[in-house]
């Protein structure tokens, strides 16, 4: 017998089962369509993590204060040397002005401070560098070149008042430390959560088979073969998982709307739907190739055991 | 064609078992295999079907030994045997006509074969009316007449009924044993296993008595002997 009429058999069979038992079908595919909402749960939470994880890390910078005294030409020396570290994702310039201005308007509401600086006559701010590095780790380093390189920090001479990575470091670190201890908390939650909704899955699935024991049994005395016992039941499984793909990714529809309402603010201005809408296409693959697999898998493994005997 | 070499099966439960079995049978023979329940009877029929292994001796279809089949062989040696069971056995989530095309499918037709030979089947068992009708949508009688269509489609062998008329009333019986004598008459081996007395005198052939396991009598022409 061709491949061809084996396989289109199958397929046939497999199509007609999964109508004709409406009650076990639906139930499979609610049972599938939890397990894959619980895996794209997964996938927004990565994200949302990461998304502020990435927030939290994009706002730590170091920053280099200048002497007042200190000419612009020297700073911008300063400024192209520390460019060319291969760390440094990006160098800001505050002139002393600026730095004044952003000192005021920092201060506004505080009368006594702005008294105080307008008595002073003339603008005690230096100018400063803010550095970005391209990743949070790499501080450090930055920060220790500037501190070691003698000719601008130390001595007579010294340009650079002060570099503040140490302040903000512990902060920093801590802030970090959090973020990345919440991250694998919530990937150690969800994949608990994602196996035992496979086990249920399958379970749902070795009881649907379980059912179907005596139509088993009945096949293998009419002498068929293992493929063409085990192949419908496997294309059932598919099916589920092909639909719960298809509602599950329908159901993120009004979750994403909701949650992105509701928490957007509080995740660092992320929007889920708008991640959901990106992503689209990425996740229907997951979700599909996963509810597939699992439903594919189970039926095999479920039905593995009358066939046997 | 079929032979049992001191044949021993014990189960667990040794109610269910033979004891030293020796029985030919020849091609073309319509045998009845009667006896009490418990005797044995089916134990028999799973031991030819390769279902359960003889704990000793040996079982011979033509010139093989059943249980020297693998799982692989076994497939193809069923389709060799078309088996009716008392209790039906048929697919409930397929029609009649897919029940019996399922068989054909099973072992390897094509489908123009399984289009025209399933229409024929049917009319033989007289259900070609019943062709669309789900097995739980007939009679214990219809059935029965279903699973003989699907036991005889691929043009086995040997039939084998095991109290095919077990749960039936008179008349279903009656048409029941009237297919397996026209199945038989067409060159088809046919063993029944049953414990009605009017078949076997009806039939007037060849008849085995099994008592606790062993054959107590083998008669060509035999009439029901059970007290």
């Amino acid at each position: 017998m061709s491949f061809q009429t084996d396989a289109k058999r199958i397929l046939r069979w497999g199509l007609i089962s999964f109508y004709r038992n409406t009650v076990v079908s639906i139930t499979s595919i609610l049972m599938m369509t939890v397990t894959l909402t619980v895996i794209g749960m997964t996938i927004f939470l990565n994200a949302i993590l990461g998304f502020s994880l990435a927030q939290i890390e994009s706002k730590v910078d170091v920053n280099v204060y200048f002497y007042p005294n200190v000419a612009e030409s020297q700073i911008g020396d300063v400024k192209s040397m520390i460019q060319q570290l291969p760390e440094v994702a990006s160098v800001e310039y505050v002139s002393q002005d600026q730095a004044l201005a952003d000192f005021k308007a920092r201060h506004s509401a505080d009368a006594l401070t702005l008294q105080a600086l307008d008595e002073l006559g003339t603008n005690p701010l230096g100018a400063v560098l803010n550095i970005r590095a391209k990743e949070a780790g790499q501080y450090e380093s930055i920060a220790k070149t500037l501190d070691d390189n003698s000719s601008l920090a130390k001595g007579s001479n010294a340009i650079i008042e002060k570099v503040n990575y140490a302040q903000n470091k512990e902060i920093i670190d801590r802030l970090t430390g959090i973020m990345r201890s919440v991250q694998r908390l919530g990937v150690a939650i969800t994949l608990f959560f994602v196996i035992i909704s496979i086990l249920i899955t399958f379970n749902t699935i070795r009881l649907a088979i379980y059912m179907a024991r005596d139509e088993i049994t009945n096949m293998r005395l009419v002498g068929a073969e293992n493929k063409y016992i085990q192949g419908p039941f496997m294309i059932e499984g598919v099916v589920y998982g092909g639909i719960a793909s298809v509602i599950t990714l329908i159901l993120f529809y009004p979750i994403t709307l909701w949650l992105t309402n509701n928490t957007q603010a509080f995740f660092g201005g992320m929007s889920i739907l708008q991640y959901y809408g990106d992503n689209f296409i990425q996740l229907f693959a997951i979700l599909l190739v996963s509810g597939v697999l699992i439903g594919m898998i189970s039926a095999w493994f479920a039905i593995r055991k009358y066939l046997k005997k | 064609m079929i032979r049992f070499e001191h044949v021993t099966k014990y189960f667990s439960d040794r109610d269910l078992s033979v004891e030293d079995i020796s029985l030919s049978i020849a091609a073309g023979e319509f045998v009845s295999i009667v006896g009490h329940s418990g005797a044995g009877k089916t134990t028999m029929i799973r031991l030819l079907l390769g279902e359960v292994k003889p704990t000793s001796g040996n079982i011979w279809f033509d010139d093989f030994d059943v249980d020297g089949l693998t799982q692989s062989q076994l497939p193809g040696y069923r389709r060799r045997i078309g088996v009716v069971f008392q209790d039906f056995r048929l697919l409930p989530n397929k029609t009649a006509f897919e029940n019996v095309a399922f068989a054909m499918e099973a072992a390897g037709k094509t489908d123009e074969e399984i289009v025209s030979d399933v229409p024929h089947a049917l009319e033989l068992v007289g259900l070609s009316h019943k062709a669309r009708a789900f097995p739980s949508e007939m009679s214990g009688g219809e059935r029965q007449r279903l699973a003989i269509a699907r036991a005889i489609i691929n043009q086995p062998e040997v039939i084998l009924a095991d109290e095919p008329t077990g749960n039936l009333d008179p008349q279903s019986t009656y048409e029941i044993v009237e297919i397996l004598k026209k199945i038989n008459d067409l060159g088809t081996t046919v063993i029944i296993t049953t414990h009605n007395k009017g078949i076997i005198d009806a039939l007037g052939k060849r008849v085995v008595t099994i008592e606790k396991g062993r054959i107590v009598k083998d008669d060509k022409h035999g009439r029901h002997s059970m007290q």
